[in-house]
């Protein structure tokens, strides 16, 4: 028997080796090279590898970082408060009063999550554009006559696009709690004769708070994050978010340990929010004995969802 | 609200609501869709509009966009690299995401949950982070970002799509495990089967659907990537670049034309996904 077992243990040992060195070496790895590269000193444009906390003093010296980061968390946050005002009722109205297709409605609501990121923000380019479908729209049914130059390039055009984008995001995990939620639960809160109200308010809305807050913690974090539709679709006061930050200190000035150190404020400004939410979770959800991997929390991410 | 119902059936509660709420509700939710949805539609519309601008008004009807598209030196290579990349990174996301998924099941080590959450953390971090993450990586460890080209894409742009993506499989399949009943394998086991037949026979046949949905995923997702692959991309362009390179030179229709055959793709392996888990439940 034993001797059976001891090439089995080898086995199982080189089995786990390949998912936890591939972890290792391509996510854990970058990230701490991110972080060290936040500390590097950069000398007449050259990367050397002194430690140093300048870029730090910097960024948080400089009006421009912590304004941007401000601005984006700003946008993110009324993003987020859109997207959920939006998702919430659909969620509702698909988990609890579609009776006819309800599984491909729920698919036709959450296919474009996993459609061309891309193409969803262009889509407001020429829609919102002078000579876009909107004021096109609006000039020859005769709402208007000159067309509107105000909605694109402005920080609008920008929230709309994100709040479009992240809008089925938010609803993934709401609908999955709806769904959860015992139709006897309801129904014992209507014999027990409270309104509809009332069985909304007391039953259904608790039972529903670790969806919107994992919901509402992809929408608040993605979209923070986004560095697409301020480029394609924001004006002067808005093409500039903390990503598009990122990409031009690394892309363009060279600058990569301002560009890391700004990485590093936004990674943890992520992980501190995804921490909270999995608290709120715990408390709201039953704790972690509860959480099932494919359960829609902010640890499972939903059924593979991913930002696009 | 409304006042106290009183005790009814259940059909006649079902048959009631045509009140005010129910009807806001249901504007609401249409609304949605459509706030969803028109947006797609004015896209895939124009691919069809008979004019060298996208502006209103719209003009009927033409194929020539598909033809530009399809005579477009840069979009076709483009589309063979970005092919390429996504099969790449399919391969190695279930090579390693399908064992992490069994390690997240079956083991337990130090670090267990650290790895779990490290799993998971390109999925909710901004792709912009992780492209950076993984640039800063490559070029200390001297992986051009070139290298391997014409053969693959370039290393790093698949390692990237790779790592990222894996933890898609891993969600999916581990998701499955852990509705899977493991008496089935013991009882594999007491009937003299080997632990190679046991996965072979009984394990994989369960989790199957899961893995395969799971590549169609990661398919779709690695065609699409924008942020990782926006740091991490050598000397070829992937389709969303050379679409956002279209889009910075003006707007014609043959943007809008790339996007419908995109869009057409990842709907089509879509639907294909939703078959598969249907067929799971």
């Amino acid at each position: 028997m034993s001797a059976t077992r001891s090439p089995r243990r080898y086995g199982r040992l080189l089995f786990a080796a390949l998912p936890i060195g591939w972890v290792t070496v391509l996510l854990l790895l970058p990230y701490l090279f991110l972080f060290a590269h936040s500390f590097f000193r950069l000398v007449d444009g050259q990367l050397t590898h002194q430690l140093t906390l300048e870029n730090y003093g910097r960024l948080f010296g400089t009006a421009l970082y912590p304004n941007t980061i401000l601005f984006s968390a700003g946008i993110a946050a009324r993003v987020t408060l859109a997207s959920l005002c939006l998702a919430y009722p659909l969620a509702y109205l698909l988990a609890f009063k579609v009776r006819r297709h309800k599984n491909l409605l729920y698919m036709a609501v959450i296919i474009p999550l996993w459609v061309s990121y891309l193409v969803r923000a262009y889509a407001w380019k020429i829609i919102l554009g002078q000579e876009g479908v909107l004021n096109g729209f609006l000039m020859s049914v005769g709402i208007i006559r000159e067309p509107l130059a105000v909605l694109l390039y402005s920080k609008w055009a920008v929230m709309l696009a994100l709040v479009h984008i992240y809008t089925p995001f938010t609803l993934m995990p709401i609908y999955a709690v709806l769904e959860a939620i015992p139709p006897a639960l309801k129904e014992a809160s209507t014999d027990l004769y409270a309104s509809r109200w009332q069985t909304f308010r007391h039953v259904v809305l608790p039972l529903s708070l670790p969806g919107v807050v994992a919901g509402c913690t992809f929408a608040f974090v993605l979209s923070m994050g986004d560095f697409i539709a301020p480029i394609l679709l924001g004006g002067n006061d808005s093409a500039l978010m903390v990503s598009n930050l990122v990409v031009s200190l690394f892309g363009v000035a060279f600058n990569w340990p301002l560009g890391a150190a700004v990485s590093v404020v936004m990674l943890t400004m992520t992980v501190t929010l995804l921490t909270m939410a999995r608290k709120l979770e715990d408390r709201w959800g039953g704790g972690p004995a509860g959480r099932r991997l494919d359960a829609p929390t902010t640890g499972g991410m939903g059924r593979g969802a991913l930002h696009a | 609200m409304t006042a106290l119902p009183l005790v009814e059936s259940k059909g006649r509660r079902r048959a009631a609501p045509t009140d005010l709420w129910s009807h806001a509700l249901w504007l609401t939710g249409t609304g949605v869709f459509a706030f969803i949805y028109l947006p797609l539609l004015v896209v895939i519309l124009y691919a069809f509009h008979d004019a060298n601008i996208v502006a209103w008004p719209f003009h009927p009807f033409t194929l020539r966009w598909f033809g530009t598209l399809v005579h477009d030196r840069g979009m076709v290579d483009a589309a063979g690299a970005s092919l390429k990349l996504a099969l790449l990174a399919t391969g190695l996301a279930l090579a390693v995401g399908v064992p992490g998924a069994f390690v997240l099941d079956r083991f337990e080590f130090p670090g267990k949950a650290a790895f779990e959450r490290l799993v998971l953390l390109p999925l909710i971090l901004p792709g912009v982070i992780t492209g950076v993450a993984l640039l800063t990586f490559f070029s200390f460890v001297g992986l051009s970002l070139s290298s391997g080209f014409p053969l693959v894409p370039g290393w790093p742009v698949v390692l990237g799509h790779g790592a990222a993506l894996t933890s898609v499989v891993v969600t999916q399949v581990y998701a499955r495990l852990r509705r899977f009943d493991r008496v089935l394998e013991e009882a594999s086991l007491d009937l003299y089967a080997s632990a190679w037949q046991t996965f072979w026979y009984v394990t994989l046949p369960v989790i199957r659907p899961a893995v395969l949905g799971s590549a169609l995923l990661v398919f779709t997702l690695s065609l699409d990537e924008i942020a990782v692959t926006f740091f991490l991309v050598g000397r070829q362009n992937t389709i969303p670049l050379q679409i956002w390179g279209l889009l910075r030179r003006g707007i014609t229709p043959e943007v809008n034309a790339a996007a419908t055959v995109v869009f057409a793709v990842s709907v089509v392996v879509i639907v294909i996904w939703a078959r598969l888990l249907r067929e799971d439940r």
